[in-house]
């Protein structure tokens, strides 16, 4: 079930030397050809469908095809992602369109500060993570 | 423009106190605990993707499926642990897991992870008392398309992205010159840019997952990828431990998810959440119909929960008694939730059986669509997949480490620092630690911190220490670029250089990997079963295997990507080839059977299997080491 760029929609990230989806396909399929300046999936059965490329592409130009040597064509499931949540539409073989819309983070992206309001750390040599100082660990 | 080209790489030689290979939770969580504790050390992540986005979690999670909250007692989730792992876990480092999981899946929520709450007690946080919703007696729902992206924010931030390389692939741990059995660096590779990498450390964290494709998997053609775990998880843990002479363990267990056929759609929230049957092609119960059949691996068969590896045997009966297919049952099960909600609560309920597939396994969502499946109209089919190895889920196996020093375990099991390997200095977390699976994502993150910390005392107490590495560096460098070596030397030999009698590509040696280890080592096209001629005969060829691995072509840097990747593999199947070889009963069936040996055997092999390479001479070594049960267990009432 690769992933497959539509031609007219991709830009090549407009010319930079990696595309969104480069960057962040955790198989490192996404591949530009710099002659097009058109991204690709230079090994589509080593696809996982994460659809991670899909959700980072900022022109909307990737989508899952499924796999085509066990499943009946027709189907599709296509996200739209923000930072704060994930619209899914998946079409049915048989044309039925189906919606679901789902929260993925709670905080602003960008806004976490690992250590701040967080204890000291203590002992380094006690079983405690720092988060924990001042805490009484179980034992058996 | 470079000097540098394909081939003849630059070489970049970093020096670092903590050395963090891999970029899962395990990692995530070690980079944050490790930079609180030790804000002044030099601490370098290797990824061989990007961090947003890399290991397990990638996709996104469904489930925390290990989370104890005030009301359950770390004693009892190592009960649970042990009995779905068919009583050979080390409690230390399982109890050591649930007394500090809890404490990562709060900071998950702090920093933006939503989290389903009960109903009065929405946005109430979870450390503040709010009630989780359960979808088992250790699991809580979440929305978790973001989780990764969440956790990997909190850890380059607490790390520094200076100190983040990612694209790049460790292949090979380096040992000491001077000092025996101590790890002193590590070499990679870029996968974008002519670079090689070369850290020298004085602790190292080795955590990049478990072992995907070693078996030739159900798919065909372009379904490859689609595997259960990633497929990126090349078995690379486990094999470079081992080739420093890393102590493994339990190298003979493997996980044999029984999944919706075909997408691998979890089934957990069907059975636990939506309270789904699983049935036979008759209707019928296949583990109730088969409890007599399961009595034969008592005690574990009286589990409060019937162990995972007991199902799938019960399951497997009935197909090869040809009552498949095996079906979920989502239209009964959807029907009897609904029958006491309104329209908006049934509305719901469905979106909810979507968002299970669409946060972690889309793949399963397509297969659905494209073939009309509505789950409260239509049943779907689940299929036991191809063996997987990993530590971090339903499985085992991994390396030998040693554990916390305040719990009444023997000496043996706290010889070193917390989460040490048998080599000093090296350090391992989620699915990298043996004998204690059912970490899950959240367990994997709290176990990277607890290494993480562990690795600051580590530096602390070896201040001193100077990295000398072992081997010439170009003869190093030369071995990792061998595959592109192959291709530049022969590809004008033939007219279509995909085939050519000079060198194997890394495509073909990995089916060729699949198809002994599903032939002869227990895959599923023998159900899973084999016995000490079939093993000995894989071990020929896979012998032969490993000698053409120096064969294997790279006509780029992606495939001498692949190309170590399955040399990764190759190493990780041996072990665990060798341990089924060594232990002689059938510990685990409807994971794999020994069918000359097809009894359980608690007198002779209630104990871990472990194994050594010596890194001198390359020979493996099995053997057993006692297992003592430091938690007290139960079974149908009796203490065991």
């Amino acid at each position: 079930m690769p992933t497959f760029v539509h031609t007219e929609k991709c830009d090549g990230c407009k010319g930079g030397s990696v595309t969104a989806c480069m960057y962040i396909c955790p198989n490192n399929l996404m591949k530009l050809d710099t002659n097009r300046m058109k991204a690709f999936n230079q090994e589509p059965d080593q696809c996982w469908e994460c659809q991670c490329c899909v959700k980072a592409c900022p022109q909307q130009a990737i989508e899952v095809r499924a796999y085509q040597d066990f499943v009946p064509m027709g189907g599709a499931v296509i996200p739209m992602r923000t930072d704060s949540a994930i619209m899914w539409t998946i079409k049915f073989r048989d044309g039925e369109v189906k919606r679901f819309k789902f929260p993925v983070r709670t905080t602003p992206v960008g806004s976490i500060d690992p250590y701040g309001g967080k204890p000291a750390p203590g002992d380094l040599d006690s079983n405690l993570l720092f988060t924990e100082t001042g805490k009484t660990l179980p034992t058996i | 423009m470079s000097e540098y080209s394909f081939g003849n790489p630059e070489i970049i030689e970093i020096e670092t106190d903590i050395l963090l290979i891999g970029g899962g939770m395990a990692a995530c969580g070690a980079a944050f605990e490790a930079r609180r504790w030790a804000p002044d050390a030099k601490i370098t992540l290797v990824d061989k993707a990007a961090l947003d986005r890399s290991g397990a979690v990638a996709m996104g999670l469904s489930a925390i499926n290990t989370y104890l909250g005030p009301d359950r007692d770390p004693k009892d989730y190592c009960r649970m642990v042990s009995a779905d792992l068919m009583g050979i876990t080390r409690d230390d480092l399982v109890y050591d897991v649930g007394r500090h999981v809890d404490d990562s899946v709060h900071l998950f929520e702090e920093w933006g992870l939503p989290v389903w709450k009960d109903k009065g007690s929405e946005g109430v946080a979870l450390k503040d008392g709010g009630k989780p919703v359960r979808s088992g007696k250790w699991q809580i729902m979440i929305n978790g398309e973001g989780y990764k992206t969440i956790v990997a924010e909190a850890a380059k931030k607490a790390l520094g992205i200076e100190n983040i390389i990612e694209r790049c692939f460790i292949v090979k741990l380096l040992l000491d010159t001077n000092e025996p059995n101590r790890i002193a660096g590590a070499v990679g590779f870029s996968v974008r840019e002519h670079k090689l990498y070369v850290f020298k450390a004085n602790a190292i964290l080795n955590c990049c997952g478990g072992a995907v494709n070693l078996f030739r998997p159900r798919s065909t053609g372009e379904g490859n990828g689609r595997t259960w775990y990633p497929v990126w998880n090349a078995g690379s843990t486990y094999a470079m431990a081992a080739e420093v002479g890393a102590e493994l363990t339990m190298m003979e267990n493997r996980f044999v998810p029984a999944r919706f056929k075909d997408g691998y759609g979890p089934v957990g929230a069907w059975f636990l959440l939506f309270k789904s049957q699983a049935l036979n092609a008759f209707g019928e119960n296949y583990v109730i119909k088969n409890a007599d059949m399961l009595a034969a691996f008592a005690p574990y068969d009286k589990a409060a929960v019937v162990p995972t590896c007991l199902r799938n045997h019960a399951m497997l009966k009935e197909m090869k008694e040809g009552r498949g297919p095996i079906f979920m049952d989502t239209p009964t099960a959807m029907k009897k939730l609904a029958e006491t909600m309104t329209p908006a609560e049934i509305k719901h309920l469905e979106a909810e059986a979507w968002e299970d597939f669409l946060d972690m396994c889309i793949g399963q969502a397509g297969v659905w669509a494209g073939m009309n499946i509505r789950p409260e109209q239509n049943m779907s089919e689940l299929m036991p997949t191809e063996p997987y190895l990993l530590g971090s889920h339903s499985g085992c196996c991994g390396i030998w480490v040693s554990g916390p020093e305040d719990l009444n375990s023997p000496a043996e099991w706290k010889w070193g620092y917390n989460r040490m390997t048998t080599v000093q200095g090296l350090f391992t977390a989620g699915d990298g630690v043996g004998a204690s699976g059912h970490k899950f994502s959240s367990g994997s993150h709290a176990e990277g911190r607890i290494a993480g910390k562990n690795m600051v005392r580590f530096v602390r107490d070896h201040a001193g220490y100077k990295p000398s590495l072992k081997g010439d560096i170009k003869a190093i460098a030369e071995e990792i670029y061998k595959p592109v070596r192959n291709y530049l030397e022969h590809k004008d030999k033939t007219t279509a250089e995909d085939v050519n009698p000079f060198y194997i590509l890394p495509r073909l040696l990995q089916q060729r990997l699949q198809k002994l280890m599903d032939e002869y080592v227990a895959g599923t096209s023998t159900y899973y079963q084999t016995n000490k001629i079939m093993l000995e005969t894989g071990l020929h060829l896979l012998t032969m295997l490993k000698e053409d691995s120096q064969k294997m072509r790279a006509k780029d840097l992606h495939e001498l990507m692949r190309a170590w990747e399955n040399y990764h593999r190759i190493v990780a199947a041996e072990a665990h080839l060798r341990h089924i070889y060594f232990r002689e009963e059938t510990r685990y069936p409807g994971f794999y059977y020994r069918a000359d040996h097809p009894d359980l055997n608690e007198a002779e092999w209630k104990c871990f299997v472990n194994s050594r390479i010596d890194p001198a001479t390359g020979e493996w070594k099995c053997f057993k080491r006692a297992h003592v049960d430091i938690v007290e267990k139960h079974y149908g009432g009796q203490a065991h």
